[in-house]
């Protein structure tokens, strides 16, 4: 009951916001106007609003744009001794400061570290709220260049990078946050500069109590898809989200824009029935999942949760099995990886279908941006086999898909899983490694230690940024490994899309007749889950078997 | 042409059987480096092969698998590659038959070439010296004479002189055909034979590069090139197969962690059951069977690219005249004006009809003759005739007393009559309305008298026969998204009566060859994709132009260079059989592709539990076929994905069945055969198997 009044109260949410956000995203990067700051803006970077991108150049900006970022985060990182309300921390290694600089910059958020004993409040506001800010925005960018290279008209470049990134923080991303952190302050969480406060227990021990600016950067973390926490816990912790109301609360903020997204590709492309397709792809299988999961932690057997009633350990009382599974469930079917519960507790099923919802590529809903440009090459290829099914040359919205179409979208449909076998591989072929990993890494044995590696590789590809908990990932090895498959999975794709997007956009749309495959029908739906779910099946179904189906069965 | 028939298991078992030796020699890994997915295939049977030798030197004990299973695998490999080289095989035999029927008519045969040919001076070449030369030395703008009973030599247009032409080498039909200079029936084909008549051949293909020749060079295969379509499908079954590889190679290390270690030749089985071979096997022998498809109905196709341009065809351009009437329209009456009486009308329609050898021009003539026997029916001596031509649409006779008939369209007689037609107009027009209204077509006849006065004297009622069960045919165009226009010469009235009882959607009135590409440059503004046929010298730009333009046969040379199709029969409504036969092809390969994918579900179901079966027992509850030992599940998932292969050759060479419908209907109807029965079927064919499997020693 309290379960499916949470998950209706998200899902009214959602219903509610999805249309007017998805609209003012569409007017935010349809809009001719410019602002007066962001004109001031442009002057002083040197950037031509008006000139447009080709694919190309859009695409070298990205790469561009990710790469200085990443230098930025590393040295703010290393210079942290001399830096304002640093704590008094050092700075971090380089490989950390590596893997942390690519994690935020990728959207991906995976830490390895432990926040509160690393880094500072400069490092965590300038380094990484920044690029919480960018990420986010970049991954807006890339999906809204996809979308008008899908409307009717031919043309020959994709809009320009430096506008849509200055429109996606200023006009949708701050707004949003800077709510959403007023809201969170009101519902307890804190927003200070003091140094950690040392306080004697009951029992006399001493107790370090942490503060920071924790609420302006939670609301980003949040609504960018982010996830990297202020603290350790992340959103188990009380300073990030104090009640169960909270929790729903970041539950449905970091769902918006992702939901939203398909709004805003109807409007752009012209239909919006299009994107109610594709919103209702993502809602069924994000509901399936999170059904499957609760059940899962529900049912658990042994004798522990058989006392308890559930499976409880590494979940807050606070939030209760439904309330977990719900942020469970929803932060790795988008790209946000915060968490308010331990994922490796879960019970073998629940956390494999944690694992699962970031296999399937993250698009139901996915993350900000990526989620929407992930399920439309995935809607490319189901579009290609049932266009071929219906004697057609295959088209999506009447752009026809040729051998350059058809090569892009599956190169980047593949990224993700080949980078999670090939690391996997890597890690425990290599004699080396495999004594690191086995030594240093992992906490179990087995198939859960199996799992924990498998969780840290499909989080990192997929810019997921979740944990399994129980791994220790600060070593030299999973620093670089994970740092690798972060950056590819990240640029790979966005400059696979980027190109798929030129190569559609000078398409010209065909006329819709009888005869054209319909792709705003259930039928195109069930199609869309159907080719999502055996595409990821097929590839992670040994790995599957040998973690979570082989630790639960 | 004929090809063995699909449907008889001993035919097909014959043909499998004919095509072996070809298929062992595609195994030569350079020429399996097209198809990737069979290529891999084949590395794998050799890698299992030489684990089998290696393990047959080794004591049992340190043999990574049992000795039986190692051998099996590897032969089931190898049998699997084989039906793909195969299915390959089969569809080019097929091609093949008719291939040699064709080379019979390549041999050389003698030509008298004409040395020193005058166009003017001498067309006929009745007075020019010609030497005998072999028709392979042949080169194009090379006169030749043929005679009755004579081969003709190569391709080439007629410069002077008609004959009656047996096509039957190349069509199949046996009633000779009529070709003549001028005109739009010139064109002759190599090979053929002169029945009657001499004809002078101006040749215009080099030898070796004739009709025939490509013809041969496309039902071999020979000149496959991939298609657009082809090549997308391909790339997305190579990424596949990269993904694929990838889990087979990685299998081990990520096992190692809570399982030991797979035999190589288990891994070698999972990526072969893995990676999509069905339909990389099938890939081109469906692309070959489609050309045969073509072939068989007659129609010649210049490319791949153009057949699957054919399924994408939105809207589709319909000559009335043999596609949607039969196209002898007949003289039934005469509606005399002013005053005029039916005896002179008919007379004068007679004498201006002389000029015009179409059926209807014959047609008015015959209903002259039969209402009046007594008129003349020679032409007056010294009469010019003024022949019918497209641009003026009108025929007629100058007579020697320097009077002048004519009949024609309405609109153009009342341009030619000028002022004079205005004085009947209303009469006229009411006729003209009226027999349009019905759907006949009205021919308006005039005469201008040796005093220069010009009179309209009626109106000739020509009826026009609309094929039967055509509105249900464009009703499947409709329902599969295609348009159809109909193109007529006739008044909009006649045009749009017509067009409502055949029922297309839309028609083209009083269409001149410039209207014609016109409409067909606008549709393409439009996005849409479109097909038609033609077969004059003026329909060529218009042909050109089209995404399929299907020439006829019996057209001229210049039709048939700038049309993508050849249709030897010279049957307009073959259109609606190419679009199918496009339609066809594409659907065959996706629902191939599904069935293929899916099946990859019920592999894993066999093959993960019985890979981890010691150590990791718990998987077992995943066997829900029961299959034996892990060996026999193994084998049995082999075993299957070669089998399926041959199972689906029929399918594959045939062409999955197709009815017009809708996209969607199509699409939820083949999803279900091809994606759920893809799902469905190897469950059943797996245990089926492995209840054999499991008897044998070893298993």
């Amino acid at each position: 009951m309290l379960f499916a009044a949470q998950l209706g109260t998200i899902a009214l949410a959602l219903a509610i916001i999805h249309r007017p956000l998805g609209h003012a995203m569409a007017l935010a990067y349809t809009s001719r106007r410019h602002l007066r700051l962001e004109r001031w803006l442009y002057r002083a970077t040197g950037v031509d609003p008006d000139a447009e991108q080709s694919a190309g150049a859009y695409a070298r900006s990205v790469i561009v744009f990710s790469l200085i970022g990443i230098v930025l985060v590393v040295a703010i990182q290393l210079a942290q001794p001399a830096l304002p309300w640093s704590n008094g921390l050092a700075a971090p290694r380089l490989d950390l400061a590596l893997n942390t600089a690519i994690s935020f910059v990728t959207n991906t958020n995976w830490q390895s570290y432990s926040p509160e004993l690393t880094l500072g409040y400069t490092a965590q506001a300038l380094g990484l709220a920044v690029q919480n800010f960018l990420s986010a925005a970049v991954g807006l960018a890339v999906a809204v260049a996809l979308f008008r290279a899908l409307a009717p008209a031919a043309r020959e470049t994709l809009g320009s990078f430096w506008v849509d990134l200055t429109r996606g923080t200023l006009r949708i991303l701050l707004p949003l946050s800077f709510a959403a952190a007023v809201v969170l302050l009101i519902g307890g969480v804190v927003q200070n500069l003091s140094a950690p406060l040392e306080l004697t227990t009951l029992t006399g021990g001493t107790q370090s109590i942490p503060g920071g600016p924790v609420a302006s950067q939670e609301a980003i973390k949040l609504i960018g898809t982010n996830g990297g926490g202020f603290f350790n816990a992340n959103s188990s912790h009380p300073f990030e989200n104090p009640s169960a109301a909270t929790s729903l609360l970041q539950i449905v903020l970091f769902l918006a824009i992702p939901f939203s997204l398909p709004r805003t590709f109807g409007e752009i492309v012209g239909q919006p029935r299009q994107g109610r397709a594709i919103v209702g792809a993502m809602a069924i299988m994000a509901t399936v999942s999170v059904v499957l999961m609760t059940a899962a932690e529900l049912a658990a057997p042994g004798s522990a949760p058989a006392a308890a009633g559930a499976a409880l350990e590494g979940k807050e009382l606070r939030f209760g099995i439904p309330g977990s599974t719900l942020y469970a469930s929803a932060t790795t079917l988008t790209s946000t990886g915060s968490v308010n519960s331990m994922h490796s507790s879960y019970t073998a099923f629940g956390g494999g279908m944690a694992m699962l919802n970031m296999m399937l590529g993250e698009v139901a809903p996915g993350g900000v941006g990526s989620g929407m440009y992930g399920m439309l090459l995935l809607a490319i290829i189901a579009v290609f086999l049932a266009g071929l099914m219906i004697g057609r040359t295959p088209e999506y919205l009447g752009k026809q898909l040729g051998p350059r179409e058809m090569g892009l979208a599956s190169a980047a449909v593949i990224v993700s899983p080949a980078l999670v076998l090939i690391g996997m591989a890597l890690s425990l072929a290599v004699a080396g490694l495999r004594e690191s990993v086995i030594g240093e890494s992992l906490l179990s044995d087995g198939a859960h230690g199996f799992s924990e590696l498998l969780y840290a590789f499909t989080s990192a590809a997929n810019n997921n940024g979740s944990a399994f908990a129980g791994l220790t990932a600060n070593t030299l090895w999973l620093n670089l490994a994970l740092g690798v498959a972060m950056l590819i999975g990240r640029l790979a794709p966005i400059v696979l899309v980027l190109m798929l997007a030129g190569s559609l956009a000078a398409r010209r749309a065909l006329p819709e007749t009888s005869g054209t495959l319909p792709t705003h029908t259930p039928l195109f739906t069930g199609l869309l889950i159907g080719t999502t779910l055996i595409i990821s099946a097929l590839t992670y179904a040994p790995a599957l078997a040998l973690g979570p189906l082989a630790e639960g069965l | 042409m004929t090809t063995p028939p699909l449907t008889s298991p001993a035919s097909l078992a014959r043909q499998f059987v004919d095509a072996l030796p070809g298929a062992l020699r595609k195994l030569d890994p350079r020429q399996l480096w097209r198809t990737p997915v069979m290529l891999i295939t084949e590395i794998g049977a050799a890698l299992a092969t030489v684990l089998a030798v290696l393990d047959a030197l080794r004591p049992d004990a340190e043999r990574q698998a049992p000795l039986p299973f190692t051998i099996a695998v590897a032969v089931w490999l190898w049998i699997t590659v084989i039906m793909g080289t195969l299915a390959e095989a089969v569809a080019e035999g097929r091609g093949k038959a008719q291939a040699e029927t064709l080379r019979a008519t390549r041999t050389a045969t003698p030509a008298r070439r004409v040395t020193g040919y005058d166009e003017s001076a001498d067309p006929g070449a009745e007075r020019a010296s010609s030497d005998e030369v072999s028709s392979a030395s042949l080169s194009r703008g090379d006169i030749v004479i043929v005679e009755a009973g004579e081969v003709i030599p190569a391709d080439g247009e007629i410069v002077a002189g008609i004959a009656t032409v047996d096509e039957s080498a190349i069509t199949g039909e046996s009633a000779p055909v009529v070709r003549e200079h001028g005109g739009d029936r010139s064109a002759v084909t190599g090979g053929t034979r002169v029945l009657s008549d001499r004809i002078v051949v101006r040749i215009t293909a080099e030898p070796g590069a004739g009709f025939v020749d490509r013809m041969i060079a496309l039902v071999e295969g020979s000149s496959r090139q991939r298609t657009p379509n082809e090549r997308a499908l391909s790339v997305l079954l190579g990424a596949l197969t990269v993904v694929f590889v990838l889990v087979a190679v990685t299998l081990n290390p990520l096992a190692s962690l809570a399982a030991q270690p797979v035999p190589t030749v288990t891994l070698v089985a999972l990526l072969v059951c893995l990676i999509p071979t069905t339909i990389g096997a099938l890939l081109s022998a469906i692309g070959i069977a489609g050309m045969d498809r073509l072939v068989q109905r007659n129609v010649l196709a210049m490319s791949g690219r153009a057949v699957e341009a054919a399924g994408d065809i939105t809207t589709l351009l319909l000559d009335k005249t043999g596609t949607i009437t039969y196209g002898n329209r007949r003289a039934v009456d005469v509606v005399p004006v002013g005053g005029t009486t039916r005896a002179r009308l008919l007379e004068v329609a007679r004498l201006s009809s002389l000029g015009d050898p179409t059926p209807e021009g014959a047609s008015i003539v015959a209903l002259a003759e039969s209402e009046a026997p007594s008129v003349a029916t020679a032409r007056p001596a010294g009469a010019t005739l003024v022949p019918f031509t497209a641009e003026t649409r009108m025929s007629g006779l100058d007579l020697a007393d320097g009077s002048v008939v004519r009949k024609g369209a309405a609109s153009m007689i009342e341009r030619w009559a000028g002022a004079a037609a205005a004085s009947v107009g209303n009469e006229v027009q009411a006729a003209v309305e009226i027999i349009s209204a019905s759907g006949g077509t009205p021919l308006v006849v005039a005469e201008r008298t040796v005093d220069g006065d010009t009179r309209v004297l009626g109106v000739v009622h020509l009826k026009d026969v609309v094929k039967e069960g055509l509105p249900e045919r464009f009703g499947e165009l409709r329902a599969m998204g295609i348009r159809t226009v109909m193109i007529t010469g006739d008044n909009p009235l006649t045009a749009r009566a017509i067009a409502a009882e055949a029922g297309v959607d839309d028609y083209l009135a009083e269409a001149t060859p410039e209207d014609k590409i016109a409409l067909i440059r606008r549709e393409q503004e439009g996005g849409r994709l479109v097909a038609m046929t033609g077969d004059g010298t003026n329909d060529a730009p218009a042909l050109a132009q089209a995404d399929v333009g299907v020439a006829m046969n019996s057209g001229t040379a210049a039709a048939k260079e700038a049309g993508n199709m050849v249709d030897l029969d010279s049957d307009p409504t073959k259109l609606i059989d190419i679009v199918r036969v496009g339609k066809q092809l594409l659907i065959t390969r996706g629902a191939l592709t599904t069935f293929s994918i899916a099946n990859d579900v019920a592999k894993y179901f066999a093959i993960i539990p019985a890979m981890f079966a010691t150590a990791l027992p718990q998987l077992q509850v995943l066997n829900i076929m029961q299959l034996a030992t892990p060996e026999s599940a193994i084998l049995s998932a082999v075993i299957f994905n070669a089998l399926v292969i041959v199972a689906l050759v029929p399918l594959a060479l045939r062409g999955v069945r197709y009815r017009p419908a809708s996209a969607s209907r199509l699409l939820s109807r083949n999803l279900t055969v091809y994606g759920l029965g893809g799902l469905v079927a190897p469950f059943i064919g797996i245990a089926l198997i492995d209840l054999v499997v499991r008897t044998l020693p070893g298993f």
